[in-house]
């Protein structure tokens, strides 16, 4: 065996699923259902195929933050189990590479927006991919335990691009779908770092827990819990929900409430226990209680905006409590 | 040792699978610009002045 082979690592050639990868598809088909809530419920009359076409510039604007995000990110994802073997990491695919695919998709699909759709949408679609890829990954994701709390905005602006893409306006009812995201983000992300704190530590991501230590977390993961469950309620007295949501958001709110006050009495993120398999759902001994909140948190936002979505499609009328 | 035809083989492969990806990207992006040109333009496209 020569030298020269001996020595260089054997690279698997770049495939174009990896080059799917790294626009993070299981992201994107949140952005799409989200971003699909906003359109439907925007209650516009708008021609299906530019309808489609708006949801696949949010999709591909989201696969865009996506791949900028794994081009900046690639030291840090080469630290962590759950990301170490992302394309750009694992070598597969050259950091320049990512970028260029980024930006490229970022432009392709802002201007489809405008064209097709209107320069709202497209304003704000642009703007929500800056926010990711600039504010969120390159400056607050290193520099503050507030990363997830403000880059959220990023993940909560779909709904009000899908309405704008709709109508050409922001109202508050689209305000108030970005709201229901933007204050699920805290607990949803702080619950599932109890559990992974290790690795943002090793990574040097200052995430909640390793910054303000696991009992603060849980504090602040019950105080975010508070306040994000009143807002999921709001759509039922703007005219945006109607009797089902209603049912949905209460019953649903009172579960979390009860999963964030059982993680705060709990001692999740504090035992220095065994860990299992590799993974998402990987579980450190006594931080159950985390993942409990975390999947619950996933399911209850789906519910919310899959009823949000079924009504409108049924056409059944909403409560308007305040008017 | 790792064999140098497989993985040319290998490259190759991966090249073709690229490639025809780019392709059905390319081929799918002006269908939509058309799609999208005739559905804004609407009724005008035939209200020509010849």
């Amino acid at each position: 065996m020569a030298m020269s082979e001996a020595l260089t690592p054997t690279r698997a050639p770049a495939r174009w699923q990896d080059y799917v990868q790294l626009l993070k598809p299981r992201v994107m088909s949140l952005v799409v259902f989200t971003g699909l809530t906003g359109l439907v419920c925007s209650g516009h009359a708008i021609n299906p195929v530019l309808g489609a076409v708006a949801i696949l510039c949010i999709a591909v604007g989201a696969g865009a933050s996506g791949a900028l995000n794994m081009w900046y990110d690639a030291d840090i994802d080469a630290k962590m189990r759950r990301t170490r073997g992302r394309p750009v990491p694992a070598g597969r695919v050259q950091g320049a590479d990512s970028l260029a695919l980024g930006v490229v998709l970022s432009m392709f699909s802002v201007m489809l927006m405008g064209m097709a759709l209107n320069w709202l949408a497209a304003g704000l679609l642009a703007f929500t991919i800056f926010f990711y890829a600039v504010v969120y990954t390159i400056w607050l994701k290193r520099w503050t335990a507030q990363n997830i709390v403000i880059g959220g905005l990023a993940g909560a602006l779909p709904p009000v691009i899908g309405w704008a893409a709709a109508t050409g306006s922001t109202p508050l009812n689209a305000w108030l779908l970005c709201a229901i995201i933007f204050m699920w983000t805290p607990p949803h992300f702080w619950a599932l770092s109890l559990y992974t704190s290790e690795d943002y530590q090793k990574a040097g991501v200052p995430m909640m827990p390793v910054v303000a230590g696991a009992k603060s977390t849980r504090r602040q993961i019950l105080i975010y819990s508070l306040l994000f469950t009143p807002v999921c309620l709001a759509p039922a007295f703007t005219g945006l929900g109607g009797a089902l949501y209603l049912a949905v958001a209460a019953l649903g709110g009172l579960v979390f409430l009860i999963l964030a006050w059982r993680l705060f009495r709990s001692h999740a993120g504090e035992a220095a226990g065994q860990r299992n398999d590799d993974g998402l759902y990987d579980v450190r001994a006594g931080a159950k209680d985390a993942r409990n909140l975390f999947a619950f948190s996933i399911l209850y936002l789906s519910l919310l905006f899959a009823t949000l979505l079924g009504e409108h499609l049924a056409h059944l009328p909403p409560l308007e409590l305040l008017r | 040792m790792s064999d140098p035809a497989r993985e040319n083989d290998a490259e190759m492969k991966a090249r073709r699978g690229r490639n025809i990806a780019l392709a059905l990207g390319l081929v799918l992006f002006v269908v939509l610009i058309f799609v999208v040109t005739i559905i804004r333009l609407g009724g005008n496209v035939v209200n020509r002045p010849f």
